[in-house]
């Protein structure tokens, strides 16, 4: 069993900065368990939704930031459409990824690096460009070949362009990438 | 009403068959539709996941090349696409947000009376068929009717949701595609799993996620008769169609052999527009048998009627 000391752990500006970031009312949340109820991914979940909320709601941040969880979300707002209260539990879950990841306590790499060739052809392109990501993943992570199994249909039904679009604005675009990169570095 | 159209990223690639036939459906509907010019990814999911701010400026310079086709609203056919650029704006009504964003961007955004920023609302283009145009006007333009063929409908997570952003349709238990399906005959059966995630784009990294999800929401569908499913979205149609034989062997079930349609495919065929503005070859699950099963019935019910006639005419 964990025992957490709330007199020593307890940080209510994390439980503030959430409120802040994510616009919503940590408080309101009773525990129902609801949002866990409809969420898709519970069984794979190190830590369930609700209980993140009640780890925010307690100030108990690195309960709340050092999960699993946060990288398997699937951002898809069931908990927000099941919650009495109103809350939209999602972007209290989104704002935790984002606080996480500022920490470097992103839990999840695969994921993570997914996310990142998909920016990339972003960045480079002005599109995004479901074979470079593919690519790009692949090459990075070494995984992902379950993906393989898809390639024979994808390529004879010409879902997959070789040739990816690029914008004339993509330097504009580029730039957008630049200067956020350039603020993470500052912060 | 003119719309400001937002095409998405994967309307150039895996999803074809939504892009060409949602342009003919709008031109079918008489809505009045412009591109977007150079238009860029709206960052999906990967952008809102890293960075707010990030995610809000990629849709801004959108919304801001929109405003300069003088339209009244953009509207993207991609949930995805609709849902961030509608979360954006919606966002950058906070002026400490549209600054953090005005910050990424070359030039910043216009601002309103209360210092939010001053750009196009965005919609589905589902939202707008339903709210704009109106069901009435969809059903009177069917001339081939979909013959009672039994379809579940599938909306996936963002149409609706969250409510406060996308204010459209119920968050939990949608009805607009159901709406627009019996409006082109067929029959709609009631569907738990209309909302239930697909796995979205989590079949890059780990394609058990996506398989699983997708695999319980085909199997849903078969076990309460359903010959086909009906979708919105280019994500849950990649993970429905395109993924279904993976989706059925991480279940263990036997092929679902389940066409999985966009609606507007199935608006293009009711309307009787050309058959390249709907693009079936695309889909990787043969949705032949079934749409020789409409003629057939079609063909059926003619010939009944005619005979009829001929009967009460004394022939
Ligand atoms: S948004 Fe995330 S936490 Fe909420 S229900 Fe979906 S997967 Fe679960
Ligand atoms: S559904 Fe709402 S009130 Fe219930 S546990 Fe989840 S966040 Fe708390």
């Amino acid at each position: 069993m964990n025992i957490t000391r709330l007199d020593k752990a307890r940080d209510l500006t994390f439980k503030r900065q959430v409120e802040e970031e994510s616009g919503q009312n940590l408080s309101a949340c009773y525990q129902c368990g609801k949002c866990t109820a409809g969420c898709p991914s519970a069984q794979v979940y190190d830590r369930q939704v609700s209980q993140i909320m009640r780890a925010v709601q307690m100030g108990l941040k690195e309960e709340a930031l050092k999960n699993r969880s946060l990288w398997l979300c699937l951002s898809c707002s069931t908990c927000s459409s099941r919650c009495p209260n109103n809350i939209d539990v999602a972007a209290v879950m989104e704002t935790l990824r984002n606080m996480a990841r500022r920490e470097g306590w992103v839990q999840d790499r695969p994921i993570e690096t997914f996310w990142k060739s998909f920016l990339d052809t972003v960045k480079y392109t002005g599109r995004s460009y479901e074979l470079g990501v593919m690519a790009g993943f692949m090459a990075r992570t070494l995984r992902g070949w379950g993906n393989v199994e898809i390639a024979p249909t994808a390529l004879m039904k010409n879902k997959m362009p070789f040739i990816p679009s690029v914008i004339h604005g993509r330097e504009e675009v580029a730039r957008i990438f630049q200067r956020y990169a350039d603020k993470e570095d500052r912060s | 009403m003119k719309y400001a159209y937002y095409p998405g990223c994967s309307g150039h690639g895996s999803s074809v068959e939504y892009e060409v036939s949602t342009r003919a459906v709008c031109n079918a509907l008489g809505m009045d539709i412009v591109e977007i010019e150079d238009w860029n990814c709206c960052g999906s999911t990967p952008a809102h996941s890293v960075s707010h701010e990030l995610s809000g400026a990629l849709a801004a310079r959108n919304l801001m090349q929109a405003a300069k086709t003088g339209a009244d609203c953009v509207i993207s056919p991609c949930p995805s696409c609709s849902s961030n650029l509608k979360m954006a704006l919606w966002r950058m009504q906070k002026p400490a947000f549209k600054a953090d964003v005005d910050a990424l961007l070359d030039a910043p955004t216009p601002a309103n009376e209360q210092g939010g920023a001053d750009l196009l609302e965005t919609y589905s283009v589902l939202q707008a068929i339903v709210e704009n145009v109106g069901i009435d006007q969809v059903a009177s333009r069917v001339a081939y009717p979909l013959e009672g063929i039994k379809v579940v409908t599938y909306y996936g997570c963002l149409l609706s949701r969250p409510a406060h952003v996308a204010k459209f349709d119920d968050p939990n238990n949608p009805v607009s595609l159901d709406n627009i399906l019996k409006a082109l005959g067929a029959e709609v059966l009631p569907f738990a799993l209309k909302t239930e995630c697909c796995g979205a784009a989590m079949g890059i990294p780990d394609v058990n996620i996506p398989g699983t999800l997708s695999g319980r929401i085909l199997e849903t569908a078969k076990a309460v008769g359903a010959e086909a499913v009906v979708t919105a979205c280019p994500l849950c149609h990649m993970n429905l169609d395109l993924r279904q034989r993976q989706a059925a062997r991480i279940t263990k079930n036997r092929p679902f052999e389940l066409p999985v349609f966009y609606y507007t495919q199935l608006l293009a065929l009711a309307f009787g527009l050309p058959e390249n503005t709907m693009r079936f070859d695309k889909l990787a699950v043969n949705p032949k048998p079934l749409l020789d099963k409409i003629a057939e019935r079609r063909d059926a019910r003619v010939m009944a009627a005619y005979n009829e006639a001929r009967k009460a005419a004394g022939v």
